[in-house]
């Protein structure tokens, strides 16, 4: 190993990209015949929530899994926070600690109490102490209102706050970027404001948010920019203003009619 | 069920006993025929059986023969060793008991009461009060060490030392007069049993999580490996393993390299278990949500930490009936290698009926062997259901 190859190690190579902090140019991946992203641009400015909506199979889950690599692009560049997402196992784990994920299942680990799944990640990827980890993962779960429950299990929790409990295992990592894909959709209805309130107050907060989500409202009152997709490829953008009130493609307004007055 | 007796004894009075019985074996008619029929050949082959065991059979054969069971040809001058060994393991199990049973005096009762036992029995002194003291070294531990949860792990780590400490003591050491060198050769009886069989789980355990990862590689040398090893091992029986690594290994050698006859046993076991467990393995990382793999790597884990702390916690839990099961059928398959000419448990039990003073009496010995295999495979299974109550916490 030259010396060079030692400091990419722990500090791999950091393109200048101004304000961007995602960068997605030309973006295509294929499962089997089937395309899924067609050609994806997309850029995405530090502190701005960007969210993506549009019907089912139009590929935006995939689209956000391919930012921190859950899923491999098959061609065009993705730049994250200036690392470039190659087939580089250094710069994909350098990109998935700066990105969290809330994922539509929760996917919280069963096996270990709630405040042992927030200070996994950080205690093993960030090598902090266990004090250091469980002070701050208390107070992260203070903050998305569970932390009476954090000597529980994830079985014994409801959906909701399951939910509350991803979002702060994510943030325990402190991520320069989260990603939610779908995060309320697999929810009873009457939880879906309590996971809501914990988003919208994190956009407050400053965080770089891409939010896969088909709660309008949320996109609405929220939302920097609006993305609508269909079938791989991105149709239209804009304010949540220009969204709703003044849609130009076809497909954005017959989307929004069935999502709108159904 | 109290609830319920406690209420029909108050309404009435048969006692509860019997209206339990009425209910559950008498009614309808046709369960009382079950029921009558099934009594009467369970009490045929009992009063046969008791019969037999106590006024016909000739236990001398296995009283006299008592120590050849144990510990096989094992030198007397070295049987110290083994008591120490017994001791250190009396010790440690002491511990373990204190430190993962919590306030539970049962145990330390119960091995007393052993020792009382043993106290009054007609034994020899020479075997006596070492097992006395290895009791004596059970309950002194785990009283000491009752409620004291922050053993565990140092616990796990003097467990794993032990192993060496023990096969060290057992063996010796070549050119030293405390312990002088034991050939293996000299090992034998339930001793041999359980150190084959234990030396090939504990190897075999981590050998087959390799294989079963392995084989979910996305390395295709690595998977094609995996794959083509326990595909073959499993396509081949024990007793081939065995002769193959009895004969036809030695081949492989150069000449005058001699690999200890024993060692070839417990690597051909080893191996062989290591397929079996590896597909065990498979089945419980593949009941593992993708969901769990997706949400350790988008935390930054990488493929190591992912399996350590995620997914092999997770599948090896789901599978501990399997992987348990599979380990008694391995105590249970040490019996092979008395066909290599070693002499464990049944090999002694062969030898033991070949001789002339003890021809006509292999009934009592087998019977002897079976009664000893069965409460070490029950023990385990035992533990195993213990093991798997515990570790439910959380998955519901």
């Amino acid at each position: 190993m030259t010396i060079q190859e030692a400091a990419a190690v722990t500090d791999v190579q950091r393109a200048d990209v101004g304000d961007y902090i995602i960068i997605l140019e030309k973006v295509r991946k294929r499962f089997g015949d089937f395309e899924a992203l067609r050609g994806i641009t997309l850029r995405v400015k530090r502190q701005e929530v960007v969210v993506i909506i549009g019907p089912s199979g139009s590929g935006k889950s995939t689209l956000v899994r391919c930012i921190n690599h859950l899923e491999k692009h098959d061609a065009g560049r993705i730049v994250v926070d200036g690392i470039e997402l190659t087939r580089d196992i250094r710069n994909i784990e350098a990109i998935r600690r700066e990105v969290g994920m809330v994922f539509q299942q929760f996917n919280l680990f069963p096996h270990m109490t709630v405040l042992d799944n927030v200070t996994l990640a950080p205690r093993l990827v960030r090598k902090w102490p266990r004090e250091k980890a469980e002070r701050i993962a208390m107070e992260l779960l203070e903050r998305v209102g569970i932390a009476d429950q954090a000597h529980k299990y994830p079985g014994q929790l409801s959906g909701g706050q399951q939910q509350r409990v991803a979002i702060a295992r994510a943030l325990a990592m402190q991520p320069k970027i989260m990603l939610f894909d779908e995060p309320t959709s697999a929810l009873d209805p009457e939880m879906i404001k309590e996971v809501l309130d914990v988003m919208r107050e994190l956009a407050r907060s400053g965080m770089t948010m891409l939010v896969v989500t088909h709660e309008m409202g949320f996109a609405r009152e929220v939302a920097d920019r609006i993305v609508f997709m269909d079938a791989g490829l991105i149709v239209e953008e804009g304010t949540p203003e220009h969204f709703f009130t003044n849609p130009q493609h076809e497909r954005t307004k017959l989307f929004l009619s069935q999502i709108l007055h159904h | 069920m109290t609830a319920q007796a406690n209420l029909s004894s108050d309404k009435k009075s048969p006692p509860a006993i019997l209206e339990w019985m009425k209910e559950n074996l008498f009614t309808p008619w046709y369960n009382a025929v079950i029921t009558v029929a099934l009594a009467a050949l369970i009490f045929v082959v009992l009063r046969a059986l008791f019969r037999w065991a106590l006024y016909e059979a000739k236990w001398e054969v296995v009283l006299v023969n008592l120590r050849l069971f144990a510990v096989g040809p094992y030198p007397e001058e070295a049987f110290w060793r083994i008591w120490v060994a017994l001791g250190l393991v009396g010790a440690l199990a002491g511990l373990s008991w204190g430190a993962w049973g919590g306030r539970n005096w049962a145990p330390s009762v119960v091995a007393g009461v052993l020792g009382a036992i043993v106290l009054v029995l007609p034994a020899s002194p020479n075997v006596k009060w070492p097992l006395i003291g290895v009791l004596a070294a059970f309950i002194l531990t785990h009283v000491a060490s009752m409620g004291r949860s922050r053993l565990q792990r140092p616990l796990v780590w003097g467990w794993v030392l032990s192993f060496f400490v023990i096969l060290v003591l057992l063996k010796g050491l070549g050119g030293s007069q405390v312990l002088a060198d034991v050939p293996t050769s000299k090992w034998g009886g339930l001793l041999l049993t359980v150190l084959l069989a234990l030396i090939a789980i504990v190897a075999s355990f981590p050998l087959g999580v390799l294989l079963a990862l392995g084989r979910r590689s996305e390395l295709p040398v690595v998977k094609l490996f995996s794959i083509l090893y326990i595909e073959t091992v499993r396509g081949v029986p024990l007793v081939t393993v065995l002769w193959a690594s009895a004969i036809i290994l030695p081949l492989f050698f150069p000449k005058g390299v001699r690999v200890d006859n024993l060692i070839r046993a417990m690597v051909g076991m080893t191996l062989f278990s290591a397929a079996y467990l590896a597909e065990n393995v498979r089945g419980g990382l593949q009941g593992v949500p993708r969901g769990q793999y997706e949400a350790a790597y988008a935390l930054g884990l990488n493929y190591y930490q992912a399996m350590r702390h995620i997914i092999l916690p997770q599948a090896l839990r789901a599978v501990i009936p399997a992987i348990v099961g599979q380990f008694i059928g391995l105590f249970k398959d040490t019996t092979l290698v008395a066909i290599v000419g070693l002499l464990e448990l049944l090999g002694i039990a062969l030898s033991v009926i070949a001789q002339p003073e003890f021809i006509g009496l292999q009934r009592e010995v087998f019977i002897f062997i079976a009664a000893i295999y069965w409460v070490f495979t029950y023990a385990m299974s035992y533990s195993s259901r213990r093991l798997e109550a515990r570790l439910g916490v959380g998955t519901r």
